[in-house]
């Protein structure tokens, strides 16, 4: 059961460039009914067809949850990664045809929360979008802190700061502005929970933080998706379906073994969720881990694999899949 | 086809019954003559047409009745019915997933109208015909979960979803099979299961958990439990138990049949969309031993469950005082013929009582 997500069919209804680095990209359901509510934070699995390469990359919702005609993402293009973002940008186009994911949401609010204190940077800002929206609709109470590299690149500042002056605060790179964050955090009422969505940076600095001015670790809540680096290819064994496959440069493990028709479980694909978890059996090499879910001594046993983000390098692997 | 519904009550004179319908459709639990403990989790995408797995909320001919005994359960003790306060987006999630649900399965018994977000909820058995704005509590009569979960047969908990835990932060529960939500309410996925025998078999827990937490959007679940319970009694609660604990010592080899009731439970799970938490009804199924032998599959393997069942899940079903007297009476019914795997009761395959 790879993921235990649904499929749904839909067709691509608009495309809008927010600038130079990010587009939009809207999709309705293609056979005319309501896509599903989801929960601000929620992301979907977009799936690619890219010639001969198939690819299944995560992308935060950013549409009000509550609206079922249409859902909207935006993709940063990303001029070096293996492709997924260029494929959007530059093949997809109004009236296209594509197969998304049921959403999944592993950057939820906590609606225990009495205020929600959003830290974002760059395109990190897609998950707030749809929290804002519900908690607007909800009289929930929140503050956006997002930093971006300049206001030409600032995707949705005008719109941010038109709908809710008094609750968000933009910093730009350029002009040197940055979060105070240690005054920041101060300043906060009880109850606060804090959520932080961008580049891997960020997200260590404010949990960093804020464990050292004591806040409890179940009120900080980040969300990463790493995109699968590329690399060296390299060939795996699959014990349990009794194949050899080979991992190419711009291809993830995950991805190698769904090309080879095994069925292997998903969430994020971002080496955050844990779902992809897989044994290794034996190996002759060293592990490249880039995920976020095996715990230091799991990475160093060479017993585990997250292979959405990871790869390996060396004579043999063969995995329990 | 169009349910005819009894009037029958679940206490006191205990006037509940099954109709041929009813126990062709019981959902018998054991797949085989034997019966461990284990998650046996599988997706909750329909089953058999007529059989209770084939809606995502079954209705059945005890529904009106399993509603007014509910409604008897709540006013002698509102806190069967508890939501904090974080949790009300989850009950509007609930709400619709049973409205929607519930009129697109039986459009016969239930209607749902939505222009916006004004709704019009029409329910024919319980004779409900209600306006309504949805996401707006002033306009129903009771919170959104209490207000649904009244129209709907089986308990509730509904799970909060947070530092890669489950929480039991609301429910509906009058029908419990001796839990109180009173009490575990607040409570953790594994402060909830404490009382469990054998804590050694805590891998089954945390593997339980993990599947629930990645049940997604689209993609129910559902699972089956039993116990057994003497007389047809929904509401068999801890709060309670001085009143129904007695009851089991009232069992003789001349009323066991009818009296002593097979209690399954069809366990399901719902990822609610708005707020992310999960949803875990629990559906309770009751089955007098009489009614249960009439089908020679089921009268067959019961036996050799009961009789092999070790005597700390017995202990820990409630019955091991009454086990040789329900060994007794279900012997027989059982001819040593070998059985058919599966649940299902095979009533044209499987060979009649040999006697
Ligand atoms: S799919 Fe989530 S960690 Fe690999």
């Amino acid at each position: 059961m790879s993921a235990g997500t649904n499929k749904i069919a839909v067709t691509v209804s608009e495309v809008v460039e927010v600038n130079e680095l990010v587009k939009r990209f809207r999709f309705v359901r293609s056979d005319g009914g309501l896509l599903p509510t989801f929960s601000g934070g929620a992301h979907t699995v977009v799936e690619m067809h890219d010639g001969e390469i198939q690819r299944l990359n995560p992308y935060s919702l950013m549409s009000d949850p509550m609206d079922q005609t249409a859902y909207t993402i935006s993709v940063r293009r990303d001029d070096v990664g293996r492709g997924g973002s260029l494929f959007m940008h530059t093949q997809v186009k109004p009236g296209d045809q594509m197969v998304i994911s049921y959403p999944v949401n592993l950057f939820s609010l906590d609606l225990r929360a009495r205020k929600h204190l959003m830290i974002a940077g760059g395109i990190g800002i897609t998950p707030f979008l749809a929290q804002i929206k519900q908690l607007t609709a909800t009289n929930g109470r929140f503050e956006l802190h997002y930093a971006c590299r300049s206001p030409a690149l600032g995707s949705y500042v005008d719109e941010l700061c038109d709908h809710h002056p008094n609750n968000v605060h933009i910093y730009y790179d350029e002009q040197k502005q940055s979060i105070d964050l240690e005054h920041l955090l101060d300043g906060q009422p009880l109850g606060t929970h804090i959520y932080v969505c961008g580049p891997k940076g960020m997200i260590d600095w404010v949990r960093g933080k804020a464990e050292a001015l004591g806040w409890p670790r179940e009120a900080v809540h980040y969300e990463e998706f790493l995109a699968p680096q590329s690399g060296k290819p390299f060939e795996v064994k699959l014990a349990v379906s009794n194949k050899v496959i080979r991992v190419g440069e711009h291809q993830s493990l995950l991805e190698a073994i769904e090309a080879a028709g095994v069925d292997a479980p998903y969430l994020c694909r971002g080496g955050a969720c844990g779902q992809c978890e897989t044994d290794v059996i034996g190996y002759d090499g060293k592990f490249l881990h880039y995920d976020h879910w095996l715990e230091d001594d799991q990475k160093a046993s060479g017993k585990k694999i997250m292979p959405c983000v990871s790869r390996f390098e060396g004579k043999t692997l063969v995995l329990d899949r | 086809m169009t349910i005819q519904f009894n009037d029958e009550t679940f206490r006191d004179d205990y006037t509940f019954r099954n109709s041929q319908w009813a126990i062709d459709r019981f959902p018998f639990p054991f797949h085989e003559d034997s019966y461990m403990y284990s998650v046996n989790m599988e997706q909750h995408q329909g089953g058999p047409a007529g059989s209770v797995f084939e809606k995502r909320f079954d209705v059945d001919e005890h529904y009106v009745s399993e509603m007014k005994d509910r409604a008897l359960v709540l006013a002698e003790d509102p806190l069967r019915c508890q939501c904090l306060p974080h949790m009300t987006l989850a009950g509007w999630d609930l709400l619709e997933l049973i409205m929607v649900s519930k009129s697109e399965d039986y459009p016969d018994l239930f209607e749902l109208h939505r222009e916006g977000n004004n709704w019009h909820w029409i329910n024919k058995p319980l004779g409900i015909d209600h306006k309504f704005v949805f996401l707006d509590e002033t306009t129903l009569p009771y919170g959104p979960m209490e207000y649904i979960t009244r129209q709907s047969q089986g308990d509730f908990a509904v799970l909060d979803q947070r530092d890669d835990n489950l929480w039991m932060d609301a429910g509906m529960v009058t029908t419990q099979a001796d839990w109180s939500l009173d009490f575990d309410i607040g409570m953790n996925f594994f402060e909830w299961h404490a009382p469990v025998p054998k804590a050694n078999e805590m891998g089954i827990f945390v593997r339980a958990l993990k599947f629930l937490l990645n049940i997604q959007q689209g993609t129910p679940a559902r699972r089956l439990n039993w116990t057994m319970t003497v007389n047809p009694l929904l509401d068999t609660s801890p709060e309670n138990y001085h009143k129904w604990g007695v009851q089991k010592t009232t069992l003789t080899p001349e009323n066991i049949g009818t009296k002593q009731h097979l209690r399954v439970e069809l366990q399901t799970f719902f990822r609610l969309p708005r707020s992310n938490a999960l949803v875990f009804p629990i559906r309770c199924y009751l089955i007098s031993l009489q009614d249960l032998v009439t089908v020679p599959k089921w009268g067959r393997r019961l036996h050799r469950v009961i009789r092999d069942l070790p005597v700390e899940l017995a202990t820990y079903k409630g019955f091991i005082d009454n086990r040789p007297m329900i060994v007794d009476y279900l012997s027989q019914f059982d001819d040593g013929l070998p059985t058919s795997d599966g649940i299902w009761p095979d009533k044209n395959t499987e060979p009649p009582l040999q006697t």
